[in-house]
Order: C-alpha cells, then structure tokens, then sequence
C-alpha cells in the first residue's frame, strides 16, 4: 500500500509542480536558494575570517612545519645539527631559520628635549635570510613602501606598519607607535641596554601579528646586535614539497630526536591559541545563526504548504471523495516539498561553489586582522544540504497532513 | 444494494442543533436507476452524501453492497468509494492540473491497475462518452458540458456498483443536459445503479423510481 500511495503521491506531486504558476515556483525556490544561502555562507564567513588568518599564518610566517626553541629555552639548542637534518631530508622545500629577541625601538632619539618623553615601541626583532625567509614566507611581496633586505644590507631594517604612527590611528596609553618613521628614517634599537641606530629600509604590511609588529634585519646584523657569538637559532620555518603530509614529516622529526632541544609544530599546532578557540567559538555561532534560517525557512515552508493546501481545500476533498488515499495526498506535498527544497539547494550549491567561493577568494574581506574566504567545505555543505531537505519535508508533511484530515464533505463543500 | 434505516443527519451550531434528515428509511435494488427529488434545502442532496459514504450520519444505518458502513473506518470508506462507487457533482469536481484523460486514470492507477491498462480503460471511458479527442485537454480548456462528461467518464471507468450523481445538470445547458441523461439512460439499460439527486422534473421523470424528500423525510417514492 505505502508504495502504491508513494506513486499516487509522486504522480499528483509531478503534475502539482509542472502546472504551478512559474512566479510562484520561483519565489519558494528563491526563498530555498536564500535560506541555503543562509545556512552555508554566513558560517562559511565567520569561519572564514579566522582560516584567512590561519592561511596567512601558515603562508607567511610559520610554513608547513615550524621549529622552534623549548620554553624553558631562549633559543634552539644544536640548531646547526637540526639544519644538516634538514638539508638532508627529501621532504623539505626549502626553509628559513631566524633569530628573533624582544627590542625597544625610539624614533625621537634625536630631536626630543629632556623634557619630553621618548617615542618608543617594543617589538620583536627577527634575524632572517633575506633570501631564505623570501622563499619560505615569500615576506618580500609585502612591501607596503621601501624595498626589500638584500644579505649585504647593513645597519637596514624592514619595520611592520604597525609600530608606525602615521598607518595605525589607535590613541591608547596601552599601544605605543612611532611617530615620524618613514622609509630612510633612522630608529634606535635598544637591546638588553646595547643600542645601534639603523635606517628603516622597507614598511612592511600584512594581517599576521608578527610581520605587522616585526623588525626584521639580516641575521649576522641582528646576531651581533644580540651578542649572540653561537649559531643557535630560535625558529627554524620549514615548507615542505608538494605532497608531503606535515603530520608525517613531524613524526620524522620527532624520531630524528629534534624534539630534544627545540619544539616541533606543524603549523595547525603552532597556530596561536586564541585563533582555535575563535574558529571553535565562530563555527557555534554560525551554526546557531544557521539554526535560526533553518527554523524561520521551515515556517516558510510550513506557511507556503499549508496556503498551498488550504487553497487547494476543496481539491483534496474530491481526491478523498473519489477515494483516493489520504496518504498518497499528504505524499503528494513531501515530494512537493522535496522538490522545493533539492531545487533550492542545488542553485545554491552553484551558486556557492561556482560564483562565491571563487569570489570571495579572489576578493577577500578586508578584516583587520585577516583576509575573510568563504569556507564552505563540500561535506558540511551536503550535510546542510540534507538539513534543510529534512526539516522542509516535515514543514511540507505538517499542514497537508491537517488538511487531509478534515471531513472529506466538508472540503469539497468548502464548509468549515 | 442500498439499504437505509431511520437515518438522521443534524448540524450543530454552537448551541443550536439544526436536523437535516429526521429518520429516512430507503432501500434501492441493484440496476435501478433513482431520481431524489424536493425543494431547495429539503436534504437531498445531504441524504445522498450519507448513502455514498462521503459523510457520517449522526445515527441510522446503511448497509451498502452488503457492508455495513458504521462498521468501516475513514480509510474503508475511502477505499470502498474508490472500488465501489462513482460519484458526479454539480461542479464537476474535477483536479484542474490534471488533463482530462489523467482526471479519469487517476482512481484506476489508484487501485493498482497497472498503467497501461489503466490509461487504456480512461482513454475507452473518454471515447465512450465522446471526449476522445479531449485527451490532454486541461479541465480549464473544456466547455461545462465536456467537464461534466468527463466526470462522468471517472466516475464510469472502472464500473462501479453504484453511480451517484448530485445535480449533474444543474450547471449545464439543455443540450448538454440531455446529453448527460442520455449517457445516464444508457448506462442503466446496461445496469449500472444509479441514484442521481436533482430539482429539474423533466430529467427526474427519465428516472425508474422518484423519490420525493421534505424537510428531511420521504413523502413519496414513485415507479416511472
């Protein structure tokens, strides 16, 4: 019987849905195509706005694999001998070692009276290899002004545009900025109490903290700034080649026994800890917000349906007069509703996969702190999918089912 | 084939209980062929939802086709009125976005026949009755007379043992009107039962028995 009423049902449905009006068709389908929307792009945003900045972490700063120097430590011990295991591992791209220490930098050095206070900003400063940190992080595409190191530069630093007054507006006691620092500038970098004066060379921009907020130099400089007379070094960045999982090539590592004097994260681990827990707290909040579409395109649905049936009143009275089975009525609606609802979602996937994903990573949101993609990852878009398919057929089921149960005459009669 | 037993049918509204039918008795034998007949609001037409199970009675008994009809639940009514009985309304009652011939197969296909059968016997319904080149006509794209034809042909095709018609002319032109009888007059020298609710005398006269109700009985049957 469910079978013979399952193809009564699909034969009403077929010809329900064919010879509906076409704006009527269209606008349930639009508010489908909307509602899927709904489900899958604002969570996919909120998302998105922190995986832009763990791609930008991961691209820029820490690469595939990141060593770098124990807690208790101020820097990698071995790190030479680390280096030759790296240069000896097939897996490995390429990679760039770095030096880095806490620095006061001061801009009015030379013209403040004693009476006015010194224009200083701490920062971090990080010794690379121009030409290794470049291929690893690619750092020299984000020249705001200026140029780039070359590893003959002395005495020049890149400086993020964050430390600088004239690109960051924030009047805060708790945020300090230069002032009047532009490229050719001089700046005083002050270290454990030894200081040099150096010409800024290049501003740098970027949405990852540490470039932002960085002072970059070239390692010899920066070592013998430092006082440092070994070759130890406090992060070693790693890209791997194409392929290579950095899961697998963390277990290498570990059993090569680097894991005894320096730390090794891939870069999921080394992402900072805030930036987990707001991917976590961002993916509740769009599903919460996707649960309010879900529930307000059911109510929808419930509305549509149940006018679609209440207008079609006297209809079902003479399918039931005529005997057809309550059943293959109200199952008439869930395919109806199916239909409504797979229609509206399979626009939605083209227009997710084919127009606003593309355009969103070719046009990202400008956050301040990342550039916002659009994560809609295909498994968690069918299960939305299949969500939204699920809760239209009960909103669809719902109001046919108390239309069908009213008093057969009473329908076709129009009575109440 | 029918049998009706001091049947009442009232309506309440809010406090007030409105008795349509107070206490029929009837019975009709197989291949007869009934006009019900009386004036506007009498409860002719209520009497003959009763007997075609397409309402509940507030008390009485019917025994239909040898079934009892208290007896059945809302979905042995249902599949009894699908097997057993044809039904033509005044406005033809039919789905407007099914074609005709889909207007005909539809309770076939419900019976589980199997669908070349099935559109074989609606299409055999529709050419009887003339609407053979109406086929894939929508019920929007017919005049009245072939809308209630095309009832008819539902109501015929898969031979019902009773054939209930509630006004069927009452919307239609005399041609068309008496087209609808002559098809009617022709499905009864065949044998089919026929009980037909109507206020038009010339076509109630067509009848083999009239059955004159008033305020809610019975006052005469009389043999044609």
């Amino acid at each position: 019987m469910f079978l013979l009423n399952l193809k009564i049902g699909f034969f009403l449905a077929l010809r329900q849905i064919r010879r509906a009006n076409v704006w009527t068709t269209g606008l349930i389908v639009f508010v489908m195509v909307l509602t899927f929307l709904n489900l899958v792009v604002v969570s996919g945003i909120l998302v998105g706005l922190i995986e832009g900045s763990i791609a930008a972490y991961h691209a820029q700063y820490t690469g595939d694999v990141i060593i770098s120097n124990l807690n208790n430590k101020k820097y990698i011990e071995g790190s030479p001998n680390i280096i030759t295991i790296l240069k000896n591992m097939d897996d490995v791209k390429s990679f760039t070692p770095r030096f880095s220490t806490g620095v006061i930098a001061e801009a009015n050095y030379q013209t403040k009276k004693d009476t006015d206070k010194a224009n200083t900003a701490s920062a971090q400063l990080i010794g690379i290899n121009p030409l290794a940190e470049d291929e690893v992080t690619g750092l020299s595409n984000h020249m705001l002004e200026g140029s780039y190191l070359t590893p003959n530069d002395y005495d020049k630093i890149l400086i993020g545009y964050f430390l600088l007054k004239q690109y960051v507006t924030i009047d805060s006691p708790d945020f300090s900025a230069l002032e009047h620092v532009y490229v050719g500038s001089k700046i005083r970098l002050t270290i454990n109490g030894v200081t040099r004066e150096v010409t800024v060379k290049g501003i740098l921009k970027s949405k990852v903290d540490t470039i932002r907020r960085g002072l970059f130099m070239v390692d010899s400089e920066a070592r013998e700034l430092m006082g440092r007379q070994d070759n130890n070094v406090s992060e070693i960045a790693i890209n791997l080649k194409d392929g290579v999982d950095p899961i697998t090539f963390k277990q290498k590592l570990l059993l090569a026994g680097v894991d005894k004097s320096a730390k090794v994260q891939t870069y999921a681990d080394a992402q900072p800890q805030f930036l987990k827990d707001i991917v976590n707290t961002f993916a509740t909040l769009g599903n919460f917000l996707s649960s309010i579409g879900l529930v307000v395109s059911s109510i929808t649905i419930f509305i549509v349906i149940f006018i679609n049936a209440l207008t079609r009143r006297k209809f079902i009275g003479i399918l039931k007069g005529i005997g057809i089975n309550g059943k293959a009525i109200e199952i008439s609606y869930i395919f109806q509703s199916i239909f409504y609802a797979f229609l509206g979602s399979a626009i939605g996937l083209v227009l997710v996969y084919l127009v606003l994903v593309p355009l969103f990573r070719a046009h990202p949101i400008d956050f301040p702190f990342s550039d916002g993609i659009l994560v809609a990852p295909l498994a968690g878009t069918l299960v939305r999918m299949w969500l939204l398919i699920v809760s239209t057929i009960i909103a669809g089921y719902i109001p046919s089912r108390m239309i069908v149960r009213k008093n057969t005459l009473d329908s076709i009669l129009g009575r109440n | 084939m029918i049998q009706v037993k001091n049947l009442v049918k009232s309506f309440k509204d809010g406090q007030t209980e409105t008795k349509v039918l107070k206490g029929i008795d009837f019975q009709a034998q197989q291949g007869e062929f009934i006009a019900i007949m009386g004036r506007s609001g009498a409860g002719k037409s209520t009497f003959l939802y009763q007997m075609s199970l397409l309402d509940f009675p507030t008390s009485g008994e019917i025994i239909i086709d040898g079934e009892h009809s208290h007896n059945m639940t809302s979905e042995q009514k249902t599949n009894f009125r699908l097997t057993k009985c044809g039904y033509v309304f005044q406005d033809y009652a039919l789905l407007p976005e099914l074609t005709t011939i889909e207007n005909v197969v539809l309770p076939l296909l419900m019976q589980n026949i199997n669908k070349k059968d099935a559109y074989q016997k609606a299409k055999e319904a529709l050419v009887r009755i003339k609407l053979g080149h109406r086929l894939k006509n929508l019920p929007s794209q017919l005049s009245g007379g072939e809308q209630q034809r095309v009832s008819i042909a539902r109501a015929i095709a898969n031979h019902p043992k009773i054939l209930f018609a509630d006004e069927p002319t009452a919307n239609l032109d005399n041609e068309s009107s008496q087209a609808v009888m002559d098809f009617f007059l022709q499905l009864h020298k065949e044998g089919q039962t026929i009980i037909m609710v109507t206020h038009e005398e010339q076509y109630a006269k067509l009848a083999q028995k009239i059955v004159k109700i008033d305020d809610g009985k019975i006052i005469s049957q009389i043999q044609n």
